[in-house]
């Protein structure tokens, strides 16, 4: 479908629609990306298997017209793995909430990491856990305001690209739902990259997260990723430390992808056989 | 009988033979005894045939594994006991609602808790059958010996296939860790159930959870042309969540449905001298050994006595205990817990206190003995 | 033979539970009789007291365990004070001469022999210590055929290491024939 217009309509089964995302919220600009993504990557709806756990997030993956695989909270990532190393030629998508991917699913993120195995795993952060109503997340960080912690938050946060660097995931990137083109520049990047890719997405949950921490509406949310975010390296770092760096971290490909290496394990065990 | 199809073998490497036998193509497991033999053997024996052996980071992400697997189109087990049975349930419970056929070995140990790891019990009956949260239904197996042990590895995963749905294969440490002799049976002498997959073409609607006539669900793999939502929430036939009340009560209903108007076709079992039998000792894995023994013994000293030795625990085989037990004075149910089977026993018989329960819990496997002496007391000879 | 029931004690490393599985084995596969090994798990493994069960019958076997054994094999004192008791009245006790000194009131056919000291000073290697054992076994009690072991040993050890093997079953046989 590369050679055609882009059409979203192509990608989304519009029986499922309307979506359940809130007014404002900044998932359907990660879906787009990502529709974008696939199809100037020109890939085959037949071979894109897209997983998900649970949370406003995990719904994406019923939106899109792909094998897709709604799975338990905080898991899908494991199945993920089942769906790939049983059939590596299938690309595997794995759109996550922070909470989904890092708190309840934080192991299976630093073990798909680990092993690297062909997967692309979004991390659609917007710092709070929006369909249970607005509870505090591991990437909160301290002294923000959500209906678990009244008094302000006091515990920490991860940083994605940090906590995936040190996993062992062989691609790691950031971006925000404001640079939508980046976004999908890197999604595409992503699937592309032979390993494990974590792409985290910041996007705004003016909902629960933007009203409790007096942020604004999801227009002065997105605002906000356009100024308090600069490009991996930029000057206005050395001015502002704080700023938050969007772009790629990691893109290493010297690193055995785990379905691959499994292959040669089948190799040795079959030659042990003969 | 050819000699390299004997093996002298512990009843955890009996299961994988039948796991091979039956076409797995998937395995993903986490260590835990008694049931690790079955993760180390297929971590050889899969590749050696294309298959594919992952050790998982836990229990958990093991389940969620195979289920990954089954949809592709692959036939996927996993193994563990009692704490890692625990944590198994919620992915358990999913396979149940998005019908994704797999088998799941519990190499039952003392629990709760961590219990006692190396030593066998049968405390997880009512487990398999309610672990996981909200209603549905289960297939749970379970053998005394390692022939058998073999065989219901291959039915687990017939039936699995035949009802799209998980089964439980409950096996125990004794069982497990033992070692006794396996004929390996020849290929087509045992039935094994391929995967049902759908003739609808590409291009028209494909419904893969719309039952056809015979309850049955044709799949389509994951990468093929049909592509369909699978999810944990209850699903219209496209498998597109849906809470509207006729659908939710009709999917839970074609869930139990499907497996308690089989009962017939998924209930086994065995039985020793019940023609004539005054006094039926009911039991399973382990324990129907000791009990068996028994019942031969006392056979020689002229007391009638038989043995139904159960192979499906669930779906519970009401009916045929009902049959099975109409004439006899009294029933004991022999097994390894504080009373999991004979609750059910008390409830499917005509004469519940004609129903005893001859039980050990200590970790070490019940003797005849110790059923010698309740057949005792309740023939009235003292003890 | 109706039906023996075995124990094999001694401490974790000797060789017993594999011992055990051989003579089970070839019992079961090579000699066409019933046979079951099982073994206690856990901390003896690396240890401590270590039991394993053999029964072999002609007939089927149901009740796996052993409660009490008519050959009773210990290879060490703390091992053969743990299960002399439960030796049937009578029995076979089999063991080493270096490792264990017997109890006056073991009601038992005690048969106490150099098996160690042997292989230590004709193979040199501890490691076959367990097989002699089995050889010891068989020449008291012609249960099984030598060459049913053999043929175990055969599928499931190096080739390198076959003779020293036979060396030590043979060794162990004469030693328990003449005794």
């Amino acid at each position: 479908m590369k050679n055609k217009k882009f059409d979203f309509k192509d990608y989304i089964r519009q029986r499922f629609f309307p979506h359940i995302w809130c007014p404002g919220c900044g998932h359907g600009i990660v879906l787009s990306s990502l529709l974008r993504a696939v199809h100037e990557l020109g890939l085959n709806k037949n071979e894109i298997v897209i997983t998900s756990g649970i949370g406003c997030s995990s719904r994406i993956s019923g939106y899109v017209d792909f094998h897709s695989l709604h799975t338990i909270h905080g898991r899908a990532l494991s199945f993920a793995t089942g769906v790939k190393l049983s059939k590596p030629d299938l690309k595997a998508i794995v759109p996550m909430g922070d909470g989904d991917a890092l708190a309840i699913g934080g192991n299976h993120f630093i073990h798909a990491a680990r092993r690297n195995i062909d997967i692309t795993a979004i991390v659609m952060n917007n710092r709070i856990y929006g369909m249970t109503g607005g509870q505090f997340s591991p990437l909160s960080g301290c002294g923000k305001q959500a209906t678990t912690a009244p008094y302000s938050t006091i515990d920490r946060e991860f940083d994605v690209v940090d906590l995936a660097k040190s996993a062992g995931a062989t691609f790691v990137a950031r971006s925000t739902v404001f640079h939508a083109n980046e976004c999908k520049d890197i999604i595409k990047k992503g699937i592309n990259h032979k390993g494990f890719s974590v792409v985290e997405i910041l996007t705004q949950c003016p909902t629960y997260y933007g009203r409790k921490n007096k942020e604004g509406d999801a227009v002065q949310m997105m605002e906000n990723y356009k100024t308090n975010t600069v490009k991996i390296g930029s000057k206005k770092l050395e001015k502002n430390p704080g700023l938050i760096q969007r772009g790629i971290f990691v893109e290493k490909n010297d690193v055995p992808e785990y379905c691959e290496a499994y292959d040669r394990i089948i190799e040795t065990a079959m030659k042990g056989q003969a | 009988m050819k000699n390299n199809n004997i093996r002298f073998i512990q009843g955890n490497e009996a299961c994988v033979e039948g796991a091979i036998y039956a076409g797995i193509d998937f395995f993903a497991g986490y260590p835990i005894t008694p049931s690790t033999e079955i993760l180390e053997h297929l971590a050889a024996r899969l590749p050696q045939k294309g298959g594919k052996f992952i050790q998982m980071e836990d229990e958990i992400a093991s389940m969620g594994a195979i289920i990954g697997a089954s949809l592709t189109g692959k036939k996927v087990m996993t193994a563990t006991s009692g704490p890692g049975f625990s944590l198994k349930q919620e992915a358990l419970g999913y396979a149940c609602m998005a019908e994704i056929p797999c088998v799941i070995a519990n190499v039952q140990r003392g629990g709760p808790s961590t219990g006692n790891p190396t030593h066998v019990s049968q405390g997880d009956v009512n487990q398999a059958r309610w672990g996981t949260h909200g209603d549905h239904s289960i297939i749970a197996l379970t053998a005394s010996n390692h022939q058998d042990v073999f065989k219901i590895t291959v039915d687990a995963f017939n039936m699995a296939e035949t009802y799209r749905t998980p089964v439980v294969l409950l096996l125990d440490e004794t069982i497990g860790h033992m070692r006794e002799k396996l004929v390996i049976p020849e290929p087509g002498e045992l039935p094994v159930v391929e995967r049902l997959r759908t003739s609808v073409k590409g291009g028209v609607d494909y419904h893969p959870y719309l039952p056809r006539d015979d309850g049955r669900l044709p799949m389509s793999d994951f990468g093929g042309e049909h592509r369909y939502n699978v999810t944990g929430l209850f699903h219209d036939m496209w498998g597109f969540p849906n809470n509207n009340p006729n659908v939710v009560g009709g999917l839970l209903r074609h869930l139990v449905d499907k497996i308690e108007n089989n009962v017939n076709d998924i209930c086994m079992y065995k039985e020793y001298w019940l023609d004539d039998a005054e006094y039926i000792l009911i039991s399973y894995g382990s324990s129907a050994r000791s009990a068996i023994h028994l019942a031969k013994n006392r056979r020689a000293r002229g007391i009638k006595i038989g043995v139904l030795e159960l192979q499906t625990l669930w779906p519970f085989p009401t009916e045929m205990i009902r049959e099975k037990c109409a004439g006899a004075k009294a029933v004991i149910v022999v097994e390894m817990n504080m009373g999991q089977v004979v609750t059910q026993v008390k409830n499917a018989v005509d004469n519940p206190n004609s129903v005893f329960l001859a039980n050990k819990i200590s970790g070490e496997l019940i003797s005849p003995e110790d059923i010698k002496s309740l057949l005792r007391m309740i023939q009235g000879k003292g003890v | 033979m109706e039906r023996s029931r075995i124990v094999f004690s001694g401490s974790g490393g000797q060789g017993v539970i594999t011992a055990a599985i051989i003579l089970a084995k070839a019992a079961a596969i090579f000699e066409g009789k019933n046979a079951i090994q099982s073994q206690s798990y856990g901390a003896a493994a690396r240890g401590g007291a270590t039991r394993t069960d053999i029964v072999i019958a002609d007939s089927e076997i149901n009740f796996p365990k052993v409660l009490q054994p008519n050959i009773l094999v210990s290879l060490t004192q703390e091992s053969y004070n743990k299960f002399s008791p439960i030796i049937r009245p009578g029995g076979l006790l089999l063991v080493d001469s270096k490792y264990v000194t017997i109890g006056k009131k073991v009601d038992a056919k005690h048969k106490v022999l150099p098996m160690f000291d042997t292989v230590l000073k004709e193979i040199g290697k501890p490691i076959v210590f367990n097989i002699c054992m089995l050889g010891a076994l068989i020449g008291i009690t012609k249960l099984i055929k030598p060459e049913s072991i053999l043929k175990v040993l055969e599928t499931t050890i190096p080739k390198d290491f076959m003779e020293m093997n036979k060396k030590a079953l043979e060794m162990g046989i004469k030693m328990g024939k003449k005794s």
